[in-house]
């Protein structure tokens, strides 16, 4: 019942959603006239000998169609109905611990490589995936090589302070962050499994542990 | 043109000292280049490959013992001041839009006999393996120097490109939710310590797309914009683009009417 009344709901969004073409901004958007066929050359630009699972990294789930039709900045009511929709896909540890080693969630938070694929420079094949947070943001003031896509998160949990809603928000940010901000820049890094939720928490005390390189200096 | 080559061999050694200290120490690499760019203003190791493009681009090869000289790319057979700049463009005679790089491969096909597959097989050069697509590109783009990026897309055929080179930049996918916008989509950003220009304004494309061909000092080799775009695919982690394909075209139809206006100064040096 309650499933049924979220799909209605879920409908009931995207309807206005298509009556309504106006970002926040108010800024008409049109959708690319061309889209089908754009989708049909895209996809067709790949080399042959790409493997069936590579290939596959092409499938775009219903936020990223969306997403790439709204120039990232789709309408109010698209919006809700693309967080909701994440908010639903969080998952969390079998032992509920959100915090985990700040030490582990270091390096994961500084490593950088691994996913690339194709055939002129791709990762080795067992390259461990990094979650390169300081591709886009600021973390220990020690690290001055930090991007900029991002907001600065150094003295994240000295500022926010570490209550378990913060824990929480950080934990579901780093798992699926379009649920907090559709078609935000930042990867769902959780529901790709790109990381895994251990791996998250041990972002996590990276961001909240006092003893955080992250909250000190 | 023998000082010139000297001015080169000059930079090739502030490369190879540049290179060691860059490895070193990431956060210096920034100050570093705006030197090193200042010093090489006029010793770009790419005028090496731009001469070695201007012999190839007038040497009769191929199972048809001819030269370029006839190409066309755009402006009339063999007029290449100002081509590169006004490319992607559509071409009545295969009825395609086409970029640089695949219309020179259509040359060295139709007007010298080669096969595609044999000419485009070193399409980029690796250490050891040079390529003669990257010298023509090299010399052709040259001949653009100082002459501004015009790519209105007024034929329908260019307009539908331009609307799917649009499309590509903004679509995502792959594990890490990346479109080209993500990356190039917002002003002033870095990743890392490297600026992105947004891309999607008069200003980024133009500082962007002027400069290329380009000299990659973290490569040692010159880019072509094929090879650009290709490589951000690749950093995107998507699976491996076709060379010449028409996303890739597409994209620079995209890029090039953005940066349109802006003045050419290639070939450029970068990171
Ligand atoms: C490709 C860019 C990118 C990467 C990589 C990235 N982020 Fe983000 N992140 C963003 C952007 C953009 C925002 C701001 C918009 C938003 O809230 O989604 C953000 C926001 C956040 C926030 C919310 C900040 C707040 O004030 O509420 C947290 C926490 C965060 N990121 C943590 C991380 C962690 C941890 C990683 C690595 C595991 C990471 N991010 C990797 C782009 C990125
Ligand atoms: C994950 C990040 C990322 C993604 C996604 C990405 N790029 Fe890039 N792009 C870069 C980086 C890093 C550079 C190099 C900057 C440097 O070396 O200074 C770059 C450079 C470029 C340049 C040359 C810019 C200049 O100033 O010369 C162009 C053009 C470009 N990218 C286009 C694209 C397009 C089109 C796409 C989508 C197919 C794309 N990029 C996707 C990170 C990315």
């Amino acid at each position: 019942m309650k499933k049924l009344m979220f799909a209605a709901l879920c409908a009931a969004l995207a309807q206005t959603a298509l009556a309504q073409e106006r970002t926040p901004s108010g800024k008409a958007v049109a959708k690319n006239p061309v889209s089908a066929e754009a989708e049909q050359v895209f996809r067709n630009s790949f080399r042959p000998d790409n493997p069936k699972y590579w290939m596959s990294r092409l499938e775009q789930d219903d936020a990223m169609k969306l997403c790439g039709q709204y120039k990232d900045n789709p309408p109010a009511a698209v919006r809700q109905k693309i967080e909701l929709a994440q908010k639903a896909t969080i998952r969390y540890p079998v032992d509920g611990k959100l915090m985990g080693k700040w030490q582990e969630g270091e390096k994961i938070a500084a490593h950088g490589r691994g996913g690339h694929i194709g055939f002129i420079q791709p990762d080795a094949p067992m390259t461990p995936r990094g979650g390169n947070c300081y591709a886009c943001h600021q973390l220990a003031a020690k690290e001055v090589a930090y991007g900029t896509i991002g907001p600065s998160l150094h003295h994240f949990g000295k500022l926010r302070g570490n209550s378990d809603d913060i824990v929480k928000y950080a934990y579901d940010k780093i798992y699926n962050s379009n649920a907090f901000n559709a078609c935000t820049n930042m990867p769902r890094f959780g529901l790709h499994n790109w990381l895994t939720p251990e791996e998250i928490t041990h972002v996590v005390a990276f961001l909240m542990d006092p003893e955080s390189p992250v909250n000190k200096d | 043109m023998i000082q010139r080559f000297i001015r080169t061999l000059v930079g090739a050694a502030v490369v190879a000292a540049f290179a060691g200290s860059a490895a070193a120490q990431d956060s210096k690499v920034a100050d570093e280049l705006a030197k090193y760019r200042e010093a090489l203003a006029d010793g770009n190791p790419a005028d090496l490959l731009e001469v070695k493009g201007a012999a190839l681009w007038a040497e009769k090869r191929g199972p048809k013992n001819a030269s370029l000289e006839q190409c066309d790319f755009g402006l009339g057979p063999g007029k290449l001041d100002g081509a590169y700049a006004q490319l992607p463009r559509y071409f009545k005679d295969t009825g395609k839009v086409m970029d640089v790089e695949s219309r020179l491969v259509h040359c060295m096909v139709t007007l010298q006999g080669f096969k595609q597959e044999d000419v485009t097989k070193q399409w980029f050069s690796k250490p050891g393996t040079e390529s003669d697509i990257e010298a023509l590109v090299t010399f052709i783009g040259a001949k653009s120097n100082g002459m501004p990026i015009n790519v209105p897309a007024t034929h329908p055929e260019e307009k539908k490109m331009y609307q799917i080179g649009e499309y590509v930049f903004y679509r995502r996918s792959g594990p890490q939710d990346f479109s080209c916008a993500i990356c190039h989509g917002q002003d002033g950003k870095r990743i890392r310590l490297q600026e992105l220009g947004n891309l999607t304004t008069k200003e980024g494309a133009g500082t962007a797309m002027k400069t290329w061909p380009s000299y990659r000092v973290s490569q040692g080799a010159v880019w072509t914009m094929e090879r650009r775009l290709i490589d951000c695919m690749r950093q995107a982690r998507f699976p491996e683009p076709k060379y010449l394909s028409d996303s890739i075209i597409a994209l620079q139809v995209y890029l090039q009417k953005n940066a349109t206006g802006t003045v050419m100064e290639t070939p450029g040096i970068k990171r």
